[in-house]
């Protein structure tokens, strides 16, 4: 194999190969990326056993082969590389090292075999759908953040992507959800996705997928099976197993009968909240909120440490409310407002509050109360 | 030479008995009231508690430990003339001692005479650590004029006080510094009272076994041997670097060690890093629905605990011991804290049903750490467990139960099984 590409595209390509290499592994190959060279494109396989992702360039290939070659090594290497080298691979199979060239930098790195390299089954998809990237960003952004890291409820792990009843007809959903709040995101559903079996799509996965959906002009193909969901542009294919569990009957969380309104502008509240969390010493920040007509108060009372407390101008009409929460968990949902004022729908201070986007229900956000 | 009467306290010059009450308890050391670093053990101190409370033991070999399957954890002074010794498996000590009593330890009991030991201490000096339930450095320097008396004299009070008051023996080991005193407090129990001076700290080493370090176990005893290093006298004759290369961070200890030199300060006790109670079984268990009670009621254990306390912990620790004796612990961080037993009992549950279930198992073990004041735990509701609320309330109302009437009064189905 010979075959010479510009640092950039390049860079890109072994980016994302290592970043999907498992780096704590003991299986050596698993930590390399299979590079395979024919006609004029160079193909970047890395996988962790759990998510592939295959990126193809262009490249000028003087002679066809494939190797595999430790991906986190060979990121450090073409990053530090100056900006606008060519970089020249070569693999002449005998010496079992692949050589790096740029300039006068020499490199001369161990291979591994190619015929050692796993490569994902192909699976069977029952369904096969194109979203635009913002649309799927937009999904998959708004629902990460509660997506639970407590690993013996391994099924909430990820976001639930499935095909649901929204008010005025089927969406395409993604929700996510560690038992303390609860990000609920609708789109519309594409053509082709009716059929779309509901999956929980893997953390690590989520993460993969967002260097896809930067480019708002690009077109995403969707696939899914029962076990697996895949995302591909022309260049880039991202293969991932999906979490083998029952995600929760969430619609029974959504609170329906919660009439208390409060409106605010997201960025001042969460400004707001932010400041005040900041005399806590607790890891689980508690912020209390007093509501009374067209005022809220937020205040921290820590007494170790000292107390805080910030008026902020809201539409309130409803009668007087004081109730706690995680002031992480304010502050992430606050963030995802990015339009329109935030809607809170308060019940009571011990029942879970919702939250949206002015009048939008396309995405709503669940919160549980925390005792102040 | 200084010297001290262990029973009435007076000091004087040198002498075979006490000028002040003519008895024959006495300490002389030239050092004797220089030294301010001490240990206290206290002798056979679940033994002694026991005795005390049952003067029909008071003649007879006692041993405290458990089960079939249990170690000895104390053994009076009686029973190990017999040769019965602490650690020892309990059908061994048996054999040893056939006619021995056997007592199943009442921890709570020890642990309510330790902390009146523990009082006494304080009224010492601030500067206590202890290592367990009966035994504790303390470092008592600059607190003679404090106290009118030296250190020596203080530490003679406290043995005589905790027998007169509690009815329990104990042993002082006086030097300057922690290693030195610790060896100590073992040369002359029990009720003894051993220094080692500065002046003859080397030569008091020299032929001891280095064995004697506290933290050498067997394996590291392996290594010495291998090394030809058996008494300190041979340790002393290796160089610093030599030992560093041969035996890492712990060679450059040992080569202070060996010259009676340690500079570890007595550390005021540290806040308490986590609760945790686990159970060795009589017989190998591998019905999961067996074990399934033994979660639970380690869990009730854990929680009691910890309400008491008043702390709550965010970690919550499954530990597991297969027949072979190969250890499976699985901890998971919960969002906030609990010292409730029903997030405790299902965060558990949760970690063994993520282990093999097809062997048996011999002990099991739960475990809260990362811990915080207890007002900051449960303070949120669980969006996908409605039902919490309810169950936390009614475990509310049986701690309030069994506080009035007692730890039996109210138990869960579970912990029956």
């Amino acid at each position: 194999m010979k075959i010479s590409i510009e640092r950039a595209t390049l860079l890109s390509a072994v980016s994302q190969a290592q970043s999907v290499v498992e780096r704590r592994n003991t299986i050596p190959i698993l930590a390399n990326v299979l590079i395979e060279a024919e006609g004029d494109t160079v193909s970047f396989r890395a996988t962790d056993l759990d998510i592939e992702v295959v990126d193809k360039i262009n490249a000028q290939v003087e002679r066809a082969g494939a190797t595999t070659v430790n991906a986190v090594t060979l990121h450090e290497i073409v990053r530090k590389l100056p900006d606008g080298a060519l970089v020249r691979l070569t693999d002449d199979g005998a010496s079992g090292r692949l050589s790096v060239e740029a300039g006068r930098s020499n490199f001369s790195l161990a291979t591994l075999p190619k015929e050692d390299f796993p490569v994902m089954t192909s699976s069977e998809y029952s369904a096969n759908f194109s979203a635009p990237a913002p649309v799927l960003r937009r999904l998959f952004d708004k629902s990460k953040f509660a997506i639970s890291t407590e690993e013996t409820r391994y099924y909430l792990n990820g976001v639930y992507f499935h095909v649901a009843d929204g008010e005025t007809g089927k969406v395409l959903r993604a929700v996510a959800t560690d038992g303390h709040r609860l990000a609920r995101v609708d789109a519309a559903l594409p053509d082709g996705a009716e059929t779309l079996p509901g999956v929980i799509v893997p953390r690590k996965t989520v993460g993969e997928l967002r260097k896809l959906l930067e480019d708002d002009e690009a077109e995403i193909a969707v696939s899914v099976s029962e076990t697996k969901i895949r995302f591909a542009t022309p260049e880039i294919t991202l293969t991932s197993k999906v979490i083998d569990g029952t995600f929760p009957d969430y619609s029974r969380v959504i609170p329906t009968g919660n009439t208390r309104k409060m409106e605010v502008d997201a960025k001042d509240f969460a400004k707001a909240v932010d400041r005040v969390a900041t005399v806590s010493s607790e890891r689980s920040r508690a912020v209390k909120l007093q509501l009374d007509e067209d005022r809220l108060v937020l205040s921290v009372n820590a007494p170790d440490s000292g107390n805080a407390e910030e008026e902020l101008a809201v539409a309130y009409a409803d009668e007087r409310l004081e109730i706690g929460f995680n002031a992480k968990y304010l502050l992430e949902i606050a963030s995802q407002v990015d339009r329109e004022n935030a809607v809170f729908l308060f019940n009571s201070a011990g029942d879970p509050t919702l939250m949206q986007e002015g009048g939008d229900s396309s995405a709503v956000y669940v919160v549980m109360p925390m005792r102040v | 030479m200084p010297a001290l009467c262990r029973d009435c306290l007076t000091m004087f010059e040198t002498g075979t008995r006490c000028p002040a009450c003519a008895r024959p308890r006495i300490i002389s050391h030239p050092e004797l009231f220089d030294l301010s670093i001490a240990h206290m053990d206290c002798d056979a101190f679940y033994a002694s508690v026991e005795k005390r409370d049952n003067p029909e033991l008071r003649d007879k070999p006692v041993i405290i430990g458990g089960g079939k399957r249990g170690v000895v954890s104390t053994a009076c002074y009686i029973a190990r003339i017999k040769g019965v010794k602490s650690a020892m498996p309990m059908f061994k000590a048996l054999k040893l001692c056939p006619e021995a009593v056997v007592v199943r330890g009442r921890m709570e009991v020890y642990a309510q005479v330790s902390r009146q030991i523990r009082a006494m201490m304080e009224e010492m000096t601030p500067a206590i650590e202890p290592l367990s339930l009966d035994e504790a450095f303390m470092d008592l320097t600059g607190t003679a004029r404090l106290h009118g008396k030296p250190p020596a004299a203080m530490l003679a009070g406290l043995v005589n006080r905790m027998r007169a008051d509690l009815g329990i023996t104990g042993s002082i080991g006086l030097s300057h510094n922690k290693f030195l005193a610790k060896l100590a407090s073992d040369l002359d129990k029990p009720s003894g009272f051993s220094i080692i001076g500065k002046a003859e700290t080397m030569a008091f080493l020299s032929d001891k076994p280095v064995r004697m370090i506290w933290g050498i176990g067997q394996a590291g005893q392996a290594s010495l041997d291998k090394a030809g290093i058996r008494t300190f006298a041979d340790l002393r004759r290796w160089d610093r670097k030599a030992l560093a290369d041969r035996f890492g961070t712990m060679g450059d200890r040992l080569y202070f060690l060996s010259r009676g030199e340690d500079a570890r300060r007595v550390k005021r006790d540290r806040a308490v890093k986590s609760i945790s109670n686990e159970t060795t079984f009589s017989d190998d268990i591998a019905d999961p629905d067996i074990l399934d009670g033994h979660i639970w009621r380690m869990t009730e254990k854990v929680a009691a605990r910890a309400k008491a306390k008043a702390i709550a912990g965010r970690v919550v620790t499954l530990k597991l011991k297969r027949a072979d004796f190969t250890q499976i612990t699985r901890r998971v961080s919960l969002g906030d804290a609990t010292h409730m037993a029903d997030r405790i009992y299902r965060t558990a549950r949760g970690l063994f049903d993520t282990v093999d279930h097809t062997r048996p198992y011999r002990l099991l073990g739960v475990g809260l750490s990362d811990l915080v004041p207890s007002d900051q735990a449960d303070r949120s509701g669980n969006l996908l467990d409605p039902d919490q609320a309810k169950r936390y309330q009614a475990e509310r109302a049986a701690d309030a139960i069994r506080d009035r009437f007692g730890k039996d009064a109210i138990v869960k189905g579970r912990a029956l099984r």
